[in-house]
């Protein structure tokens, strides 16, 4: 069996396969081996993408595309990045890279509709959407239509931007690997994020949630204004509600076999798209998923239109939240007044009158 | 705001309800608003207490008024310095009180500072052993409070009070019993704020580290860290519960479920197991029927013991859910296992700093915090119960001797009129005639009853004047929940007809049907799964809690009594509306957010 050299399931992945799996399959891999409710399915691993990379010459065809650049000329980058592209893109993979994947995906089930997206290793870098990092293919069926997107996974390692971005830092270009994840398409109902800290002002009580209507790619993408729910993260309370108008949502359509955009009903589009039993669900996972990394997270899940209430939430992702971590361990320390000399100030100086 | 004008009215410009114009006589001097001090008083702000006194007082009342907070003051001003803050200055309008805390001048704080700090910290530093000697003082007066008779006069002296030489009369001891009386009520209520307002600082200091660190971490949670779950306070519904169970595994419950008090102990007595259950009954009422379905500040407060009937339909209620299946002790390792989660759940969000200071401001905090919940048995229950109950005996001597017709009649005086009319009975048994009092009294009372009638007929003025720019005095804060969001509520008033806001009392949301009471007489009509909507609730209404969905106060802070027992009882609680008894009527649909501080009308 190949299978775990190209592939591996993200029930038997764990943290030390980071390498091989990048940051978004590893997670998955994790929450899964914890019991998180997260949508089946596998990784397609570094190893996979080198084995093309050393197949038939790939990979000097790309050194030799690359010596062609010239960082200053945007034309140079512009027109070596396509040719790489078109190159993976067309490239037959090797036979037992692809057999592996068509592998996967069968034991996933019957032609069950898949989201395909990259999971990148170099996770850590300032702008990771150079990586191709944002690449997702959602609503893709078929195992030849899998293999496709897996090699438009790694292409998107090549796009225009990620070129001229490692040329310019001096990143070296063949060392970036790139997994690829291949996930059962969940038939979100409702989707979004929650953040176990509020990204306004990073107060770690509390857990705020954007939601909308169908995929929650709307909502990570700003597509549509989400419902905003506020979640004491102690007291487990929700404490503020805010219902927009969600006026569009992406939803998979099986004819086309894509995830399209549609509009929302009139009567669909300003009703709560989370229940307060979901609310609080969410909510829950999100903390969980906090105390398991020990760090705040930033995690997208999706209500399952398709399995009964109390299964049908799903982890998509979790990750570190940065922003406000950083600036917490950059905080000057003040000291604290204890004792007696706290009480007198707390006295003379009540909270109602500090700013 | 138009500088010119107050956002709340001057105390000159209010005017007596109708029928109420006299009612300054009623009061002493020193309780009303002198029009020779009008400008000094109009420069204060004065925010009703309705929480304490929610209806207009009667003349013999105003002995708690008086007491308490001239106790409050000379803690805060005689004994520890409180740096910023002296007592609270007090006056009666139209029949309500009116409090407006004195504050420090701002040159003079940094003096007090070191004297404050020797004093605090000597109490702070021997708690415990300072309060098992409280916990003597207060049973020793209570034990004396108790003691204390009052017996008609004789129509002849014993023959030892000749024989023994003793040259004095029994009008003597009349005198001294009722003196005695007055000032073990004045000593209690020394006692009773020896340690509250250090209680209050330190959780004070504690709540301020917990905004600083978590801005917006609800003043609910602060409180569930704090709070405990074995107060004294919980002991009388407690106490109803074991009974009810124990009637229950006894085979005798039937026994109690009908008739007056009287039948259905003399039921249970025949019952199997009734001796048992009655001997738990008996040892129960002493002390823990001492509980006031009031506050204990009103002579018209109904302790339970005076009044079997209120415990024994709060134990036919438990009888029936034992009999369902229901649990109905409170889950206390539950309670507890809770307060640890929370606990822990904020500290590992602190940095190991903060994390050290917030073990240390908790931990002072715990330790002050039972005496904050268990003061009030003591002393508004069971002190203050054996107090009422030694004036109404006193009452109702008065008017067996023809004094007055009603057996309450000397609540309509004043406790210095008292005095005169203890001296005109004495006088007149002395010299043989009859007492002037029995042609003056009735008239003067039912004077008295119209006047309070009249003024008990429209609800107070909630404030008056302007207030300052921020609140900061803590006690007001802590104690009534007078914060300038609060203030700014009421004069905003009635702009917003769908909804009310108050504070956040206890987290949760709950919809269902309102109960509208304004009287503890009322209890009996709340119906399982109601929203209770009341002025404000008082310890001994706990057994109702079990039953009610939600608690929506007029009046209370975070530490009001609403609040602690919902947390309790996790149901949702908003208080200190300022007119829920007013907006809402029963039956009316309602929406409680606790976790916000919101009431919606939904229909």
């Amino acid at each position: 069996m190949t299978t775990d050299l190209y592939t591996l399931p993200f029930d038997r992945i764990s943290h030390d396969d980071f390498n091989r799996v990048g940051g978004k399959c590893a997670s998955l891999g994790e929450m899964t081996q914890a019991g998180v409710a997260v949508p089946p399915g596998f990784a397609v691993t570094t190893e996979a993408y080198a084995a093309m990379l050393d197949h038939h010459g790939v990979r000097a065809e790309i050194e030799r595309h690359l010596r062609g650049i010239d960082a200053e000329d945007l034309d140079t980058v512009e027109r070596a990045a396509h040719a790489i592209q078109i190159r993976i893109r067309s490239h037959p993979l090797p036979e037992d890279v692809e057999a592996a994947i068509r592998v996967g995906y069968a034991a996933m089930g019957d032609d069950i509709p898949v989201a395909v997206r990259s999971s990148a290793t170099a996770e850590d870098l300032p702008d990771a959407s150079f990586a191709g990092q944002q690449d997702t293919y959602l609503w893709v069926r078929g195992a030849d239509e899998v293999v496709n997107h897996v090699r438009d996974c790694w292409a998107s390692l090549f796009t225009t931007r990620a070129v001229a971005y490692r040329e310019k830092n001096n990143i070296p270009h063949i060392d970036v690997l790139m997994s690829v994840g291949v996930q059962k398409m969940v038939n979100a109902r409702a989707a979004g994020v929650a953040m176990t800290l509020d990204p306004s002002n990073g107060d770690r009580t509390r857990i705020v949630i954007d939601s909308s209507w169908g995929l929650g790619e709307t909502v990570v993408s700003g597509l549509v204004t989400p419902d905003n729910f506020v979640v004491e993260k102690v007291l487990q309370e929700i404490m503020d509600r805010t219902i927009s108008d969600k006026h569009i949502e992406l939803v998979g359509d099986a004819a086309l076999g894509q995830a399209v955009e549609r509009e929302v009903e009139a009567d669909r589009r300003r009703i709560p798209s989370l229940s307060d039993d979901e609310i609080m669900a969410v909510a829950m996972l999100a903390k969980r998923l906090e105390k398991q990394n020990k760090c705040p997270q930033d995690v997208e899940w999706a209500i399952d239109a398709d399995l009964p209430a109390g299964e049908n939430l799903l982890a998509l992702q979790s990750r570190p939240e940065t922003i406000w971590s950083q600036k917490a361990k950059a905080k000057p320390k003040h000291p604290f007044a204890t004792g007696m000399t706290s009480i007198v100030g707390t006295l003379t100086n009540p909270l109602a009158s500090r700013k | 705001m138009d500088a010119q004008k107050s956002m709340f009215p001057s105390a000159f410009d209010v005017p007596a309800p109708k029928g109420g114009e006299d009612w300054q006589g009623l009061y002493p001097y020193y309780t009303n608003f002198q029009p020779s001090r009008r400008a000094e008083d109009d420069q204060k702000f004065w925010f009703c207490n309705s929480q304490h006194w929610p209806t207009p007082l009667r003349p013999f009342d105003v002995i708690m008024l008086d007491f308490a907070i001239k106790c409050l003051g000379q803690y805060n001003t005689r004994h520890l310095l409180v740096p910023p803050a002296n007592g609270v200055d007090y006056r009666i309008l139209n029949g309500f009180v009116y409090f407006s805390p004195v504050g420090v001048a701002p040159e003079d704080i940094e003096a007090r500072v070191p004297q404050f700090m020797e004093r605090a910290g000597h109490y702070f530093g021997n708690w415990d052993d300072l309060l098992a000697n409280w916990k003597t003082k207060v049973l020793s007066a209570i034990k004396e409070l108790d003691a204390i008779s009052f017996h008609k006069l004789p129509e002849v002296e014993d023959l030892e009070v000749i024989t023994g030489g003793k040259g004095l009369d029994s009008t003597t001891h009349l005198f001294e019993n009722y003196d005695h009386a007055i000032n073990l009520a004045y000593r209690i209520w020394q006692y009773h704020f020896e340690f509250l307002n250090l209680g209050y600082a330190a959780y004070l200091d504690f709540f301020g580290f917990m905004k600083e660190q978590f801005p917006t971490v609800p003043d609910q949670a602060i409180a569930k860290m704090v709070q405990g779950v074995n107060s004294e306070l919980f002991r009388p519904d407690d106490e109803i519960k074991k009974l009810a169970k124990l009637a229950v595994e006894l085979g005798c419950a039937d026994a109690l479920k009908s008739g007056t008090v009287d039948e259905a102990l003399a039921a249970v007595a025949a019952a199997p197991g009734g001796d048992t259950w009655l001997k738990q009954w008996e040892d129960a009422k002493d002390p823990w029927f001492n509980f006031t379905s009031g506050n204990g500040f009103y002579s018209t407060d109904k302790y339970w013991i005076d009044h079997l009937d209120i415990p024994l339909g709060y134990l036919r209620d438990y009888i029936e859910r034992v009999e369902a299946g229901e649990e109905i002790m409170r889950p206390t390792a539950a309670l507890i296992a809770e307060r640890d989660r929370i606990t822990a759940e904020y500290r590992d969000m602190m940095d190991p700093e903060a994390q050290e200071v917030f073990d240390g401001k908790l931990g002072l905090s715990r330790v002050v915090f039972p005496y904050v919940e268990d003061h009030n048995f003591y002393i508004e229950h069971w002190a203050l119960g054996v107090f009422w109950r030694k004036m109404r005996e006193l009452s109702e001597l008065l008017a067996s001797e023809g004094m007055w017709d009603d057996p309450e009649g000397m609540f309509y005086l004043h406790r210095n009129e008292v005095r005169d009319v203890i001296w005109d009975y004495s006088q007149a048994w002395a010299i043989g005639t009859e007492t002037h009092g029995r042609d003056v009294w009735n008239t003067e009372i039912a004077r008295r009853k119209g006047i309070l009638t009249a003024l008990a007929s429209e609800p107070p003025v909630q404030a008056l004047n302007n207030p300052p720019e921020v609140i900061t005095e803590p006690f007001t804060i802590m104690l009534w929940g007078i914060t300038s969001e609060a203030v700014a509520r009421w004069g905003a008033a009635d702009e917003d007809s769908a909804g009310l806001k108050g504070m956040a009392g206890s987290p949760g949301v709950v919809e269902g049907v309102a109960r509208v009471l304004r009287s503890p007489d009322q209890l009996s009509e709340l119906q399982k799964g109601e929203i209770l909507v009341t002025p404000v609730t008082a310890p001994s209404w706990a057994p109702v809690f079990g039953k009610i969905g939600a608690a929506v106060t007029d009046i209370g802070g975070m530490m009001s009594h609403a609040a602690i027992v919902c947390r309790e009882y996790g149901l949702p609680a908003v208080t200190g509306t300022g007119n829920a008894t007013a907006k809402i009527k029963t039956g009316m649909r309602l929406r409680v957010d606790g976790n916000n501080g919101t009431v919606e009308i939904l229909d």
